[in-house]
């Protein structure tokens, strides 16, 4: 087997890729949920049927010209640490993490790709690439999918579309989802009423690892919920046009932030600035937060000379698998945040503190 | 009003639920209400969708199979496995559990007929079922008019579709 440790893109290099309105869009993802005609869903199929089901799907996957040199595994040929990469990289979900024999995963090379075999559906495939893209992941998935249909027989109804264990996900089968970056709302007290009418317009905002999960630095997920009676095209556009919706709002409430109260700013950024400069003990969602507002801080140009590359490395090396993976498996969750402080503090060597943008003297 | 579930009391219990711009609602007795949990409304959200669509579902399942609990002939799943996971047993579950279901898909999609993408080999025939409809409604609306000039040339296009759609293809439920 492929070590998962070589095959994943160093956080460095992830880091480093860039996508239309990466500012606040940190990423695009859809996924679409397939069936096999005649065999019983993941959920209540017996085990030797799962391993059917995978034997089928696996071959399929792997066979696609976008899985040249992919890592197709068994769920239980991964550890539990490896597991966790994967959902802290969105590549799998944590429902998927906790599977083990009977189910399985490819993902292509450069992580755009991933299929989950035997997940709640027997197919789960999504396509993520970074920044505002969501037309292009469309596109991408669209052109996986119908290759795959060649190969394999999909359980669907003329009247209910692709049929999903679960009918929430009936017809289309499709989630097109963002993952926002929005400090500048939640720091001006807007994120609620914006939260609302994005769930009146029937879309579902969720934290950074999906349903129920919270929203750990700034970060909120945003998706479709309806999947039948409305085609994939106009569900993507729909979301296209609130995310800009959204994304205005953000870099409204930033500007109006810097104008009314640039102290508050300034203070939110610079104590971020200095506890990652100087703590010697930070977990890991206080460091989730703390980079948040440094990346707002990059983004005013607060940090002259530095970049975001910087801290969307860190967003993921601070993350529990990743710094596991990096250091050790055998730590302690004091040990941890040990070293996750010094990682950051290291890092933040030659980062000078933020400069503070005064106005203009009005005598 | 009686009571949705056991249609012998009055119903006393009345539940409203919103989703989008649909709503539903609920009629029960104090004692269905009860067995299902809904006696006191404060500690009962409406916002707890899951519950209240898992009800719905399982209760419209049961009134469509008359009292009798459905089970799935392919694959042994029963209404009351729905009811806990809130997932069907294998695709054709829809089949079985076809009625209970329609009422459930309209509270939580946009439409109850899948509009988009379809895999390739059902294309064709998906489409030439569009067609046949809409011929179908032309010749009722051409014999009604006793244009049978018009009738009887539509009568040889459905018989040219049928024909040439082949059976495999065609799904029906």
């Amino acid at each position: 087997m492929k070590d998962l440790q070589q095959f994943l893109i160093p956080p460095a290099e992830i880091a480093r890729l860039r996508g239309p309105q990466d500012r606040i869009v940190m990423s695009s993802r859809v996924r679409l949920a397939r069936n096999l005609k005649g065999a019983a869903f993941p959920g209540w199929a017996k085990k030797p049927e799962r391993i059917k089901v995978l034997e089928t799907i696996r071959p399929a996957v792997e066979s696609l010209p976008e899985m040249i040199d992919a890592l197709s595994e068994t769920m239980d040929n991964l550890g539990p640490l490896d597991k966790q990469m994967l959902v802290e990289r969105h590549l799998i979900s944590r429902e998927h993490a906790a599977k083990s024999s009977g189910s399985g995963l490819v993902l292509n090379h450069d992580e755009t790709f991933s299929v989950m075999i035997n997940e709640e559906d027997h197919l789960r495939m999504q396509a993520l690439l970074p920044g505002f893209q969501l037309r292009q992941a469309w596109i991408a998935i669209d052109r996986l999918d119908s290759d795959l249909e060649k190969k394999l027989d999909y359980a669907f109804d003329n009247e209910w579309g692709y049929l999903t264990a679960c009918p929430t996900n009936l017809g289309t089968g499709i989630r097109v989802s963002a993952m926002l970056h929005l400090p500048g709302l939640v720091l001006a007290e807007q994120i609620n009423p914006i939260i609302q009418s994005v769930n009146r317009l029937g879309l579902a905002v969720r934290g950074l690892y999906g349903e129920g999960t919270e929203a750990l630095g700034n970060v909120f997920q945003v998706s479709n919920q309806m999947t039948l009676g409305e085609d994939e095209k106009s569900i993507v556009e729909r979301l296209e046009k609130v995310l800009s919706q959204i994304i205005e709002n953000e870099e409204n409430a930033r500007l109006k932030l810097l104008e009314i109260k640039p102290k508050v700013i300034y203070n939110h950024i610079g104590r971020a600035y200095g506890i990652m400069a100087n703590a010697h003990s930070v977990s890991s969602k206080e460091a989730m937060n703390l980079l948040s507002l440094m990346r707002l801080g990059l983004d005013l140009e607060l940090f002259p000379g530095q970049d975001r590359t910087l801290v969307d490395e860190l967003f993921l090396e601070t993350q529990p698998a990743h710094l596991q993976k990096k250091y050790s498996d055998k730590l302690t969750a004091e040990e941890r945040d040990s070293l996750r402080a010094d990682m950051v503090r290291e890092r933040l060597k030659n980062v000078s503190r933020p400069v503070v943008k005064t106005p203009p003297p009005t005598n | 009003m009686l009571c949705t579930i056991c249609k012998e009391k009055p119903a006393t219990v009345h539940l409203t639920q919103i989703v989008g711009d649909k709503m539903q609602k609920l009629d029960l007795c104090e004692e269905c209400a009860k067995s299902k949990g809904i006696n006191d409304p404060t500690s009962f959200g409406l916002a707890d969708l899951d519950l209240m669509l898992g009800l719905g579902a399982s209760q419209q399942i049961e009134q469509a199979a008359g009292g009798m609990e459905l089970k799935c002939p392919y694959c042994g799943f029963k209404q009351t496995d729905f009811k806990k996971s809130g997932r069907l047993g294998c695709p054709e579950c829809y089949k079985t559990f076809a009625e209970g279901l329609g009422g459930l898909l309209k509270t939580m999609h946009k439409g109850s007929r899948h509009v988009g993408k379809a895999p390739e080999v059902l294309r064709a025939s998906r489409e030439n079922a569009d067609k046949l409809s809409a011929l179908q409604k032309k010749l009722t609306k051409a014999i009604q008019e006793e244009n049978f000039e018009n009738a009887a040339l539509l009568r040889d296009e459905i018989k040219h579709l049928t024909e040439r759609s082949p059976s495999h293809t065609r799904m029906s439920r």
